[in-house]
């Protein structure tokens, strides 16, 4: 059973809407968020090797990492604005593939009681044209071999990662 | 594969030609069926020469087609276009929806209690590093 995502990307306009809820608490989507162990299992795209350099959520904190694909490395990095606990964080989001096309990504934490959380994205950067290629770069930047690993793994079940 | 035959040049066309919402509204009805310049200026308070000229628009993005030889010469949707214009966003969805369903699996070992000694309680950052 999977929660399902509403995505709305409008064309013409230079900002991402998202929403999906989760089976778990907000204190546990909020700590899968903060912390970079639990971060780099689900944050790089399968088949991506998933390095973090630095993962600081908290206000005023920031991030770095990378997805490796063989010979390719694409840096991500930005700040944490604001970290509010199972409640709110916006960030800045670049992808140094496209330098200064800086995003500014506000994610709302909301309790659903019975242990169940909503997660509530909104992602706005300076153009439609950057933002368009942001959401292409998931096919383009080297990617598109991963999607074919990842049309397989997407009827299996979820990987058990070995975790600590 | 993953790729689209559709160029970049083709998608920007496309993607401006829908920034307008007389244009969408077009599209809307041209999904329910081919109609003629006449038929699609009905609902708009607008002359049949500006209707013409979104079609022109919708045209040269490759979103619309006139019958040549027809007499009524109607509008048609290029559905396959359309489709090229989605199939990016999915794309995108589907990277989005791996990475929710991969959080989603961190929040399963993190929070059930088979897994984690002791999941009553909310997780720690403690808890994590066993």
């Amino acid at each position: 059973m999977t929660n399902p995502l509403t995505l709305d990307i409008p064309a013409g306009k230079p900002w991402i809407d998202f929403t999906r809820e989760f089976d778990a608490p907000v204190e546990a989507v909020f700590n899968a968020h903060r912390d970079p162990e639990l971060v780099r299992q689900w944050l790089g795209p399968r088949g991506y090797e998933m390095q973090i350099e630095r993962w600081d959520f908290t206000s005023g904190g920031g991030y770095r990492y990378t997805h490796r694909d063989g010979d390719n490395v694409y840096g991500f990095h930005g700040t944490f604005h604001t970290v509010r606990e199972n409640d709110l964080a916006i960030q800045t989001f670049e992808f140094e593939g496209a330098p200064d096309e800086v995003a500014i990504e506000f994610m709302r934490f909301v309790d659903l009681g019975d242990g169940r959380c909503r997660l509530e994205g909104h992602s706005v950067g300076p153009t439609v044209e950057g933002r368009d290629l942001m959401v292409e770069s998931g096919m383009e930047k080297g990617m598109a071999q991963g999607y074919e690993q990842l049309d397989e793994l997407l009827g299996v079940a979820a990987p058990a990662t070995a975790q600590g | 594969m993953i790729l689209s035959p559709v160029s970049e040049a083709d998608l920007d066309r496309a993607f401006a030609a829908l920034a307008d919402p007389v244009r969408r509204a077009i599209i809307a009805r041209l999904s329910r069926g081919a109609a003629t310049v006449n038929e699609l200026a009905e609902p708009f308070e607008i002359s049949k020469q500006a209707v013409s000229k979104h079609i022109q628009v919708l045209e040269l993005a490759g979103l619309v087609s006139r019958t040549r030889d027809a007499q009524r010469r109607p509008v048609h949707l290029e559905a396959a276009r359309l489709e090229a214009m989605t199939a990016w966003i999915d794309r995108y969805r589907l990277a989005a929806e791996q990475r929710f369903r991969s959080l989603d699996a961190v929040l399963e070992r993190t929070t059930q209690p088979a897994i984690q000694a002791d999941a009553t309680t909310p997780i720690t950052d403690k808890e994590q590093q066993s």
